[in-house]
């Protein structure tokens, strides 16, 4: 090993710098602020007010809907990377799968506008079939489906990547000793595969939880979310101590979720994004 | 390897088209010369010609790619070095502590990282506006240039070192000619990641964005909020353009620098 500790210091003060300048004093000043009402006095009534009524419908609904949006998710991403898997040439259908995720986010949410609009072409189909038009945008089901397709790459990505890890040779194992597809499914695939999938719902739930803007443009302001919640004090009510309860809540949460969700291999490949 | 059935090809088809329907959805009406993003009426370019003209969305491109550029650059600077400093580490205690700490931001969701950098920033009096969102791109995009680094710092053989060490090469020469060479591909990696890290980000900006200043991401937000505009849509067809390019540039070097490792060029 080398011995060059000034070099070391050189190269370590930047990333220390880092550390503790945007990981560790913004932690710190949110937990702060949390202790502070509007005027400026130390109060807990933020945390008084957190465990209203109010608060806590929100916090269940943000729940809900954070794991519906995963559900379905998984629902519709495990079969895809599983025949993913399947096929010839599977990177480069993988690679097709992931481009629409580096789309930027917000054209993607504002095609979705354009397709769920009263005049857009899922009306039109609505309409062609008998059902006529019907208002899908600013819905609960427009919400949902909207995050799901925003979301579905991510999970796709590390179910790809533990099936393909997979060994064959267990599958045959399964169906020589008389596994039905089913049983083998469920009794070797599935508890392999297991880590991939609970990567996919971490990079799904957390983000789920604190969507804002697809609640503002998709669902009219109809879903609040804990994210919206944030949002709306910071930036709106400027309520920084009630939005700094709040994101007390969400990192706590997402501590739970990340140690609920934490495999043993933490090799989750990147290469599409998680955000 | 068993067959793929009919019924996972046509639900693979299906995945398919839902995934890049509303992209070419946006791309088709960009051609539109109705007004809005049903009944095609006829072909135009009339909305490209517009962002063309549109001096502030110009402003605003220029904008979001000095950004993206800048903090790419800065953070995978910062990246590297934060990356050396973990792999030299000889506790391991120490070592687990400072990774689960870079992992913080990435996991951290965007409302968090945004309203905590908005207190930061305001509190220690940085101006909102471009150093502000310049200076919360360059945050957020060190830990992935860090991830992408350290395990091409893991596959160096430490011998390398010795060796150059042995040969009488100075540490500027060990660092210039050893390691960097060695990871180039993780930094590579790392500066494309921070990259459309970077380009993508709304959340972060909408928080720490001041009046004066706004990254496309953030306008096009503010024009979605008022309704169709087809603007968007030929915006749309070029970013569409952009990106592919660079997905497809990425993955080609990506394929070329997988090649083993046979030696330090020149």
């Amino acid at each position: 090993m080398m011995k060059n500790n000034n070099l070391r210091s050189i190269y370590t003060i930047p990333y220390a710098v880092w550390i503790l300048l945007f990981v560790l004093a913004p932690i710190g000043l949110i937990v702060y602020y949390s202790f502070f009402d509007l005027s400026g006095n130390f109060t807990l009534m933020n945390y008084k007010n957190f465990f209203s009524s109010v608060y806590l419908t929100l916090t269940i609904s943000s729940f809900w809907y954070a794991f519906l949006i995963t559900f379905f998710s998984l629902l519709i991403a495990y079969p895809t990377a599983y025949f993913l898997t399947k096929t010839k040439h599977k990177q480069l259908w993988l690679l097709l799968i992931i481009i629409p995720s580096w789309i930027n986010l917000l054209l993607k949410t504002y095609a979705f506008i354009g397709l769920m609009g009263l005049y857009g072409p899922l009306n039109a189909f609505l309409e062609m079939i008998g059902i006529g038009k019907q208002q899908i945008l600013f819905t609960d089901f427009s919400f949902v489906f909207v995050s799901v397709y925003i979301f579905i790459p991510f999970m796709i990505l590390p179910i790809f990547n533990a099936l393909d890890r997979l060994n064959p040779a267990l599958i045959d194992a399964s169906r020589d000793l008389g596994a039905n597809s089913w049983t083998t499914f469920k009794r070797v695939i599935w508890p392999l595969t297991i880590n991939g999938v609970k990567s996919g719902v971490q990079v799904v739930f957390i983000p789920a939880l604190s969507l804002f803007m697809i609640t503002r443009l998709i669902a009219g302001n109809k879903v609040i979310t804990l994210g919206t919640a944030i949002e709306q004090q910071f930036l709106v009510t400027q309520n920084w101590g009630m939005g700094s309860t709040i994101a007390v809540f969400l990192i706590l949460f997402m501590f739970i979720i990340m140690l609920v969700t934490s495999g043993n291999e933490r090799g989750m490949k990147v290469n599409g994004k998680n955000r | 390897m068993e067959r793929i059935g009919k019924l996972p090809k046509v639900f693979l088809a299906v995945v398919f088209i839902i995934l890049y329907a509303p992209i070419f959805y946006l791309i088709f009406y960009s051609f539109n010369s109705g007004g809005g993003m049903s009944n095609f009426e006829s072909f135009t370019l009339e909305h490209y010609a517009a962002v063309f003209e549109d001096k502030r969305l110009i402003i605003i491109v220029i904008n979001t790619i000095v950004i993206a550029l800048l903090s790419a650059l800065l953070s995978t600077a910062i990246g590297v070095m934060g990356a050396l400093a973990i792999y030299f580490m000889r506790n391991k205690k120490m070592r687990n502590a400072v990774l689960s700490l870079n992992n913080i931001l990435m996991v951290s969701p965007d409302v968090i990282i945004g309203a905590s950098f908005l207190i930061l920033f305001t509190l220690i009096g940085v101006k909102l506006g471009f150093a502000s969102v310049l200076i919360s791109h360059i945050a957020f995009s060190i830990p992935i240039v860090v991830i992408m680094v350290l395990p091409k710092l893991a596959e160096m053989n430490p011998t390398l070192i010795d060796a150059a060490l042995d040969l009488g090469a100075s540490k500027k020469d060990i660092m210039k000619r050893v390691i960097i060479p060695f990871i180039q591909p993780g930094i590579f990696a790392g500066f494309f990641l921070a990259l459309t890290y970077s380009l993508d980000d709304f959340a972060v900006t909408f928080f720490v964005t001041g009046n004066g200043f706004t990254t496309l991401s953030v306008e096009i937000y503010s024009m979605a909020r008022t309704g169709i505009s087809l603007t968007i849509n030929a915006l749309s067809g070029l970013i569409f353009i952009v990106t592919a390019g660079l997905v497809i540039g990425y993955y080609l070097l990506n394929q070329k620098l997988k090649t083993p490792f046979t030696g330090v060029r020149k």
